[in-house]
């Protein structure tokens, strides 16, 4: 294709995506909307402003790299630092969408320990860098009586003798498939390794059959906190920050079961040609602070990346009762079954399956 | 005519002796370059904004050159291969001269991606091997399939032999379930992948369906709106017009709200004992729920193309019919509805298309069966970034959508529609 | 069946409103005989073409009873009236061609097709319209689609058939030779013919009988000489036809002559029509053909002083613009004989009539 082609499809693309032209801030800084965003306007950007005296202009996105794929090609570059899932900062990372980033200009911990330590296991990229730890559960909705027992694993959530009734699911292969093979014994550690096969998937496939009827499935994020408040479902799939908004703000007695959460990652990452680029490293460092990270913390139940962030966690922002580190999904006793979301099988696996996923829906 | 027998011999001249023809065409040039300015800028701006990039995107449908354009050593030994033998050592050096340049030029996840595309699971094989290519040594053959054996396989070079060529038939063959290969040519794809066909097949059924409820309920709407009196039909109007004031998502999850299990419809239903509390209607999260809120949510493009062609027709036609004989139902019949049909199939038409894009109601409301034909044109154009599969699958409803436009035309004649 | 001496169209007290505070048609009285064309004449807003809606069907009287060969017909729908119609912009059908528009009428009605065939052959031979059979109504002019209403309205063979002001769209020329077909297949084919219009030649020309409706009242029935010849008030001699009309006071009547004193003093002597007893208002009027320039005072002709004011030569005849008794809009044909030549602007002559052709109506002040 000739490069004038390519640059025009770019173009219409980024026109598409990139409905506000950004105004004229000194920093614009994209994520996921909601309570989620309004966590680190409270946490990263309101420091940060008040520290470098410059502006922030917050956008929303709903995920993915297109948006930056069609910035960074047609040479358009309207985004300064944007939080991405892990999956999507890697398959940036390789298309040669990104910056690198130097991980030895990240602050150190208070006590001295180097950022490149303090920073859990994997939360450091290439070109990204991780300030939080969110997990995919599924939750009952405790205020409801019902005649059994609350359930305790991810089996209980395919269980439809012991719980009859109609259960939320995302509609995407991704996490759905892992749940199922989680719930048909397999050790998490080994799940990613089942499903590698093509009997792995089969039996993916025939434990989701066993449920298929009962289930209504999600799309958006603000759709299961709504299914289980309204009686719609006994059991939903869900993020955990959004169910614990629903319990803390809103009083829903929504309860988490951690058995089986898949926890997955966010990221900063800086698309190639930022004009604002200093100023993009210099907000990542600063919001990937140790105190930032916690500040955070009392906003919304996602986990720090950082060790000595983690350590630091207090209560809920408006609520000193509600202990933020027994939400987490990092804290002990929800971590016992974790399982993190491999971005390598979903990088190698996710159209195929999203195709497999759709013909076992429409069948 | 009285002077048409006199032929002229030679050109008629102005008075100033120069042809007429010429001096006619003098004194409407400035006019004509006048006209043609006004023109010019909108027509650039659909051209730029709107025509080129929907052939450009179309282009990409048949055209991806991402795997050629990052390996021109292995693309070029690959042309030479006749994807049978088993590869040869010449193959492999250059797969490796490529991939330690990718790695650098960070440009190996645009390979990976494109092969990955054709034979699934072997993004990370690419980017794996990419990370240790800067150290293998010759023989490569050997040192590569030391580093993963997927390397010997052929299907493996087979997938990267087709996505060297840059002009394909390959999307296009996804996108109707089959797989484009080297060796066999068109085949089907495996059973529990074919996807496509079968929403394309299921949008254009709910579109349709959408479409004639649309028309049975909008039709009657649109009549009351034309015959009432003003004062009555401009409230008529308002109701009509009310929707389309309300944002898209809260008109879908009001009807979430009515329709769902615990919601307004079976409360009700049970409350007046119709229905066991114990078997409420589904009526949401499957294709009921999808056609109830679709057929709302485009029944004002129906309406409108109706009322304004209804408004139109005198009711002398209707006092003629029965003046002549004709019972009320048959006047209707026979006199009214024919002549309402540049309506009927402008809005169907409207109500049609914007169906077939719609896909964020189906979503929310459809249950397993609201994935729709677009939603995979969405997942591939923001989440899967398959562009060309994305042009292709658009491309084909593109087509049909043309298709049933000129089928249209043929039956009803499209200067026979009128859009208000 | 009714009787042949029994009116075939009958309006009974017939009252009309559409709001339920004004009348559109207060008590209408109206025979109209079987064979007879009837001309509903008015100006708009009087009522005529209500009357024809509540006749066709499409408007329900208010109060009184309608008959149509001596049944009421008050509660029958539209369509089982029989009743052949031409509307004032046609109506036909444009998606039917000629031939389908007037096959509807028969086809409604299940004739064998054979026959509608023929039916609609012989109509449009009637009409002269055979060639078009095949066109759509659009690509008809206004003349050829109104030849078509017509046979239309008339294929069916009703015994009645309304007009709505059906030339009304026509220019002048085609008007005129349309109102004849009209009148000629009126005579030929003995149809009932109820034709609603508000120009006056073209209800002169075509009809039988012509009733007058101003305000919702029917002002005077009758042939049109005696329309023309004997107005009975002020408004139908004013409608039908041009006059000259001067007010003024009854002074004394005898032997079905009033004297009266116009309100410049002159004193005239006219026919009392609509004059009862002396002393009352009244207005004078006279046509102006049957005013002269060249008269002696006698007992039967009133003379006064007149002005020429203005002449319009018209070839057959001078219209002559004169000043008579302080009135300047006083009109007078003058034939055009060699004598009348010397008429000039400025002249002072005497213009008179003869005592009956000047008719003592109701008092009407003009517009």
């Amino acid at each position: 294709m000739s490069g004038l082609t390519k640059k025009l499809i770019a173009i219409a693309g980024a026109s598409v995506f990139v409905s506000s032209a950004s105004m004229a801030a000194d920093l614009t800084v994209v994520s996921w909307g909601g309570a989620y965003t309004k966590s680190q306007v409270e946490a990263y950007h309101k420091p940060w402003m008040a520290k470098s005296g410059k502006a922030i202009v917050s956008e929303d996105y709903g995920g993915g790299i297109a948006e930056i794929k069609a910035q960074v090609e047609s040479g358009n570059v309207s985004w300064d630092i944007v939080d991405v899932e892990l999956s999507d900062a890697i398959r940036a990372c390789d298309e040669g969408l990104l910056e690198t980033i130097d991980h030895s200009k990240l602050p150190a911990s208070p006590d001295g320990t180097p950022a490149v330590e303090d920073f859990l296991p994997g939360t450091l990229h290439d070109c990204a860098v991780a300030n939080i730890v969110w997990s995919s559960v599924y939750v009952y909705d405790k205020s409801q009586t019902r005649n059994w027992n609350a359930p305790k694993s991810m089996a209980d959530f395919f269980n439809t003798q012991a719980y009859p009734g109609k259960r939320g699911m995302r509609k995407s292969p991704k996490v759905t498939m892992e749940f199922a093979l989680i719930a048909d014994g397999v050790p998490v550690s080994e799940v990613y390794n089942v499903l590698s096969t093509e009997e792995g998937i089969a039996r993916a496939f025939a434990k989701l059959d066993t449920i298929k009827d009962d289930v209504i499935w999600w799309e958006a994020g603000a759709q299961p906190p709504q299914l289980l408040a309204d009686g719609e479902v006994i059991f939903t799939t869900a993020w955990n920050g959004r169910i614990f908004n629903a319990v803390a703000s809103e009083g829903q007695k929504f309860e988490m079961v951690w058995d089986g959460q898949i926890y997955d990652l966010d990221l900063w990452v800086i698309p190639k040609g930022s004009k604002n680029k200093e100023a993009a490293l210099d907000f990542l460092a600063f919001s990937t602070a140790t105190e930032q990270l916690a500040a955070q913390a009392s906003w919304i139940p996602y986990g720090p990346a950082r060790a000595s962030a983690v350590a630091r966690i207090g209560t809920y922002h408006s609520d000193d009762t509600i202990q933020m580190a027994s939400h987490m999904p990092t804290a002990p006793g929800n971590f016992k079954n974790a399982l993190q979301n491999d971005y390598e099988f979903w990088a190698d696996n996710a159209d195929q399956l999203n195709e497999r996923f759709n013909a076992w829906l429409a069948k | 005519m009285a002077d048409s027998h006199i032929a002229p011999l030679e050109p008629i001249t102005a008075a100033d002796g120069t042809p007429l023809k010429k001096k006619l065409a003098q004194a409407l040039f400035r006019s004509k370059v006048r006209a043609v300015s006004l023109v010019v800028p909108l027509f650039a701006f659909v051209m730029v904004s709107f025509v080129i990039p929907i052939f450009a995107l179309m282009w990409q449908g048949v055209y991806n050159e991402r795997f050629s354009k990052y390996t021109p050593n292995l693309t070029e030994q690959l042309t030479s291969w006749d994807g049978l033998t088993e590869p040869d050592e010449a193959l492999f050096a250059a797969l490796v001269a490529d991939l330690v340049v990718a790695k650098k030029e960070r440009t190996i996840g645009r390979i990976a991606t494109r092969v990955n595309q054709e034979y699934p699971g072997t993004r990370s094989l690419f980017t794996s091997t990419a990370r240790k290519a800067k150290k293998l040594t010759p023989p490569f053959k050997e040192s590569v399939i030391k580093v993963n054996k997927k390397w010997a396989k052929i299907e493996v070079w087979r997938a990267m032999k087709l996505t060297s060529q840059n002009l394909t038939p390959a999307f296009y063959a996804t996108a109707l379930d089959g797989r484009y290969t080297v060796d066999q040519g068109f085949v089907q794809q495996n059973e529990n992948r074919q996807i496509y066909v079968t929403l394309f097949w299921r949008t254009f059924m709910i579109s349709a369906s959408v479409m004639g409820l649309c028309l049975l309920l909008g039709y009657p709407v649109a009549y009351l709106l034309a015959t009432l009196p003003l004062r009555t039909s401009n409230l008529l109007m308002i109701m009509v017009l009310l929707p389309f004031w309300t944002s898209l998502l809260v008109r879908t999850t009001a009807w979430i709200a009515i329709l769902q299990s615990q919601g307004v419809i079976n409360d009700l239903l049970v409350t007046f004992g119709i229905t066991a509390d114990d078997s409420r209607f589904s009526l949401i999260y499957n294709m009921t729920g999808t056609i109830i809120a679709m057929t709302h949510i485009l029944l004002p493009f129906m309406i409108l193309p109706l009322y304004s062609v209804m408004k139109t027709i005198p009711p002398s036609y209707m006092r003629a019919a029965r003046s002549l004989g004709a019972t009320p139902t048959r006047a209707f019949i026979k006199v009214y509805m024919p002549q309402t049909i540049p309506g009927v199939g402008a809005g169907g038409l409207l109500v049609f298309i914007l169906a077939i894009g719609y896909y964020i109601t189906p979503a929310l409301v459809g249950g397993q069966d609201g994935q729709l034909i677009s939603n995979m044109i969405a997942y591939h154009m923001q989440k899967s970034l398959n562009w060309s599969l994305a042009a292709a699958l658009g491309g084909i409803l593109l087509s049909g959508v043309l298709l049933l436009y000129w089928a249209y035309d043929r039956v009803v004649g499209i200067d026979n529609m009128k859009l208000g | 069946m009714a009787q042949a001496n029994d009116p075939f169209v009958s309006f009974k007290g017939v009252q009309k409103s559409y709001d339920g505070e004004t009348l559109v048609v207060k008590n209408l009285n109206l025979d109209i005989a079987a064979g007879e064309f009837l001309t509903m004449l008015g100006p708009s807003g009087s009522g005529k073409t209500t009357c024809l809606m509540m006749l066709a069907g499409f408007e329900t009287a208010t109060h009184g009873d309608i008959e149509l060969g001596g049944r009421p017909i008050n509660n029958i729908p539209p369509h089982k009236r029989g009743i052949g119609m031409v509307f004032q912009n046609y109506a036909l059908f444009p998606h039917m061609t000629v031939g389908e528009n007037l096959a509807f009428p028969l086809n409604v009605r299940n004739m064998a097709k054979a026959d509608v065939e023929d039916k609609v052959r012989s109509i449009l031979d009637m009409v002269q319209m055979l060639a078009f059979i095949d066109r759509k109504p659009a690509q008809l002019s206004g003349g050829q689609q109104q030849r078509i209403a017509l046979a239309r309205a008339l294929v069916f063979n009703p015994d009645l058939v309304l007009m709505d002001e059906p030339l009304g769209a026509l220019d002048k020329q085609l008007r005129e030779h349309m109102q004849y077909e009209i009148k000629h297949i009126h005579e030929n084919l003995g149809v009932t013919v109820v034709y609603v219009t508000h120009d006056q030649s073209e209800a002169l020309t075509m009809s039988n009988r012509i009733a007058v409706f101003d305000d919702g009242v029917i002002q005077q029935l009758a042939d049109p000489v005696t329309l023309y010849e004997k107005p009975e008030n002020s408004f139908v001699a004013q409608f039908i036809g041009e006059n000259n009309q001067m007010l003024g006071t009854v002074q004394s009547i005898s032997s079905g002559i009033s004297t009266v004193k116009l309100d410049s003093g002159h004193i005239v002597r006219a026919l009392a029509v609509n004059v009862s007893e002396v002393g009352s208002r009244t207005t004078l009027s006279v046509r102006p053909e049957r005013c002269s320039i060249s008269v002696r005072k006698s007992k039967e002709m009133s003379v006064l002083d007149a002005r020429i004011e203005e002449l319009i030569y018209l070839g057959d005849h001078i219209r002559c613009r004169m000043k008579v008794a302080g009135d300047d809009q006083f009109i007078v044909k003058v034939p055009n004989t060699s004598g009348q030549l010397g008429l000039e602007i400025g002249a002072v002559l005497q213009v008179g009539w003869q005592n009956n052709d000047c008719r003592a109506l109701d008092f009407n002040k003009p517009i």
